[in-house]
């Protein structure tokens, strides 16, 4: 059986990592998600998981490490944030391509500048098309759950891509709550050992990340975007799975209060938990509205969200970060394109809001799902708008 | 059978491009390139393996008397053998 | 739901106090946060931590803005930070101060609840330094009664090993020395 207990969500995620026993960890420290790898190290140096801990010089050198582990044959974990994360940029491209099945937890920071160390989703849209799967979790629980989850779709054999578990920066990875650990045995019985399609050995020579002529360049990226679209199903039988061992569900578009919704707000990550709280308000005034909460970002789940949004009159996208000088936020962008075939459509909001860790409470909710009903006419053409900015 | 020199499909791509047959590089002779081939005065030659080192192809190999020689299936005749040996034993001629 | 706001500085453990609040409340079945202000470290400089603890699952995730409860680690941030800003009317504030009450209430133009205990002095005799988080973690026991004092024993051990004794001690006295007006 596994253990309830109290515990910092970064930690929380470094003892997830470790339950599934990596051979190799290679990360290098950054704000706000320094207490993963920092955990990690010291779960290593502790002898409780026996594991290749590298201290590497940069980010860059992170990931690469892992990659060169996971192409020997190792299930690798690493870790970071924002500017780390713009730091791997060069190499996250060749690790999807190399179909190294990486696992990542992502403590989400704005990019800079100016220099900012708090919380929104620049840096993983930033990274958006580099070929990682993209996990969204909205507390500590799903932290746990979809690090030991990534490693078990990451690793399948019909998916076999790296992987990004984010987790909000300081919202998520500095709070101390109640969460439930899996055991050991749980975790094992879960995970089976990785099963390498190739690796570097030599009894078995063979070469990975080679030179990829015009002549096969098209024909490998189409190759490894069918793989991203198709582990859509390795995920959601991952996660049928997970619910049948430990009875927590995972959808690709979680619904919250949606029964006879005529109008809903979309959010990924932490932020759906405070939205909740604003549905609940918005409903006990009898007002037909419910939450929709993003958890798989990469392969996007255009059917989901199609059904999801099916009858609603109106539908509030929430976004944080900025395409700029784009057609709105990177989500709504998504769910505007899944939607403009469809005959019976809502009419969509998008706002920005929450950057750079620009906090947002319940009334910030309640008050972008009025403006939105307001109708704005001014505005009522725009694309997107910045909510919570002063001179707006 | 001849083997394919790309992936007729995408579907036929290998899992990550691994190529998974060691050392298929040797069957690309690159000497096709070469418009100038190396010749080696041994007279001149004093045997410090300089070519050897410089060489980018890495197709000159050590005979058994201690002199070099390229090997002329890979060397694509750029001359970097020639230039970088002090003794000035090794010349580039024209092909043909 | 009760929400608590610490206000200490850089050094001071308001960080681990929230920790070990919201530890102790989970030991006892309850849901509960414990989170910093976020943002750098930096030692010295006013800081504030912030706990909730609730019988049901906690979904909300942004700051505190109301507390039910404020605690001052640090005399020192009197006049210095606004200590009662959005306290509620029926919430308390808990002041580590030498100072009386009522003293503590004129200077801060605050008319509400208030618990005063002298930490400083606690902590000095008992653990040797003026760090005053695990002994005010005792007044704040008494004063909300929102853990058992014996709750604080397993995340106090865990988190100081050898010196886990000199912390409940400090602890239990400022449990029996706080004053509440």
């Amino acid at each position: 059986m596994g253990e309830r207990k109290g515990m910092e969500i970064a930690l929380a995620a470094a003892e997830a990592a470790a339950l599934c026993r990596p051979d190799v960890v290679a990360a290098y420290p950054i704000t706000p998600n320094t207490h993963v790898p920092e955990h990690l190290a010291n779960i290593v140096s502790e002898g409780k998981l026996d594991a290749e801990y590298i201290c590497v010089e940069s980010e860059h050198s992170a990931l690469s490490a892992c990659m060169g582990a996971s192409g020997a044959g190792a299930r690798v974990f690493t870790a970071t944030s924002s500017q780390g994360l713009l730091y791997m940029a060069e190499i996250m491209s060749i690790a999807s391509s190399m179909r190294l099945p990486v696992v990542m937890a992502l403590g989400n920071r704005a990019l800079s500048g100016p220099l900012n160390i708090w919380n929104d989703h620049s840096d993983i849209m930033s990274q958006r098309d580099t070929g990682w799967i993209s996990l969204f979790a909205s507390h500590g629980q799903e932290v746990i759950d979809m690090i030991i989850q990534a490693f078990r779709i990451a690793e399948d054999a019909d998916v076999l891509l790296p992987i990004n578990v984010n987790l909000d920066g300081f919202q998520l990875t500095h709070v101390v709550e109640v969460m439930d650990f899996p055991s050991q045995s749980e975790v094992d019985a879960f995970l089976p050992a990785y099963k390498p399609f190739a690796s570097l050995h030599p009894d078995h020579p063979c070469s990975m990340g080679t030179l990829g002529l015009p002549e096969i360049y098209s024909e490998a990226t189409k190759a490894r975007e069918v793989a991203i679209v198709n582990s859509r199903k390795t995920i959601l039988k991952v996660w049928a799975e997970w619910e049948k061992a430990f009875g927590r569900r995972y959808e690709p578009v979680e619904s919250y209060k949606m029964e006879g919704a005529q109008e809903a707000i979309m959010t990924m990550g932490s932020m759906g938990e405070t939205a909740e709280i604003a549905i609940d308000a918005l409903r006990e005034k009898g007002i037909p509205v419910g939450l929709l909460k993003l958890k798989l970002w990469r392969p996007f789940p255009y059917e989901d969200v199609r059904k999801a949004a099916k009858g609603l009159k109106s539908l509030l996208v929430l976004d944080r970060a900025v395409s700029f000088g784009g057609p709105g936020g990177p989500v709504a962008s998504e769910v505007r394109s899944s939607l403009y075939g469809e005959t019976d459509r809502p009419a969509i909001t998008n706002y920005i809001f929450g950057l750079g860790g620009r906090d947002v409470a319940v009334e910030d909710f309640i008050k972008m799902f009025e403006k939105m009903r307001s109708g704005d006419k001014k505005r009522s053409k725009d694309q997107y708008e910045f909510y919570g900015v002063r001179g707006e | 059978m001849k083997s394919k020199k790309w992936p007729e499909d995408w579907q036929d791509v290998n899992i990550g491009c691994i190529v998974s047959n060691p050392g298929s590089a040797r069957e690309y002779h690159t000497g096709g390139w070469r418009a100038q081939r190396p010749i080696c005065d041994n007279e001149k030659c004093i045997k410090c393996g300089v070519c050897y080192i410089f060489c980018p192809e890495g197709c000159i190999i050590e005979r058994k008397d201690g002199f070099f020689e390229a090997n002329l299936d890979y060397c694509k005749g750029c001359g970097i053998c020639a230039h970088e040996c002090w003794p000035f034993a090794i010349k580039m001629v024209e092909e043909g | 739901m009760v929400e608590f706001r610490w206000h200490g500085r850089g050094g001071q453990g308001a960080v681990t106090s929230v920790e070990l609040l919201a530890l102790a409340a989970i030991g006892e079945g309850k849901y509960a946060q414990g989170f910093p202000s976020f943002g750098p470290e930096r030692r010295g400089a006013p800081v504030a931590a912030f706990n909730r603890v609730d019988s049901e699952r906690i979904r909300i995730r942004s700051g505190v803005y109301r507390p039910d409860v404020v605690v001052v680690l640090d005399e020192g941030l009197i006049g210095l930070v606004n200590l009662t800003e959005g306290l509620k009317e029926d919430g308390v504030l808990i002041v580590n101060t030498s100072k009386k009450a009522a003293d503590v209430m004129k200077i801060l133009n605050y008319s509400g609840a208030i618990a005063t205990v002298d930490a400083t002095s606690i902590a000095w005799k008992e653990l040797g330094v003026p760090i005053t988080n695990t002994t005010m973690l005792g007044a704040v026991v008494k004063v909300t009664n929102i853990v058992g004092l014996s709750a604080m024993d397993d995340p106090v051990e865990h988190r100081f090993g050898k010196i886990a004794s000199k912390n409940i001690a400090a602890m239990k006295q400022a449990f029996k020395e706080v004053k509440i007006k």
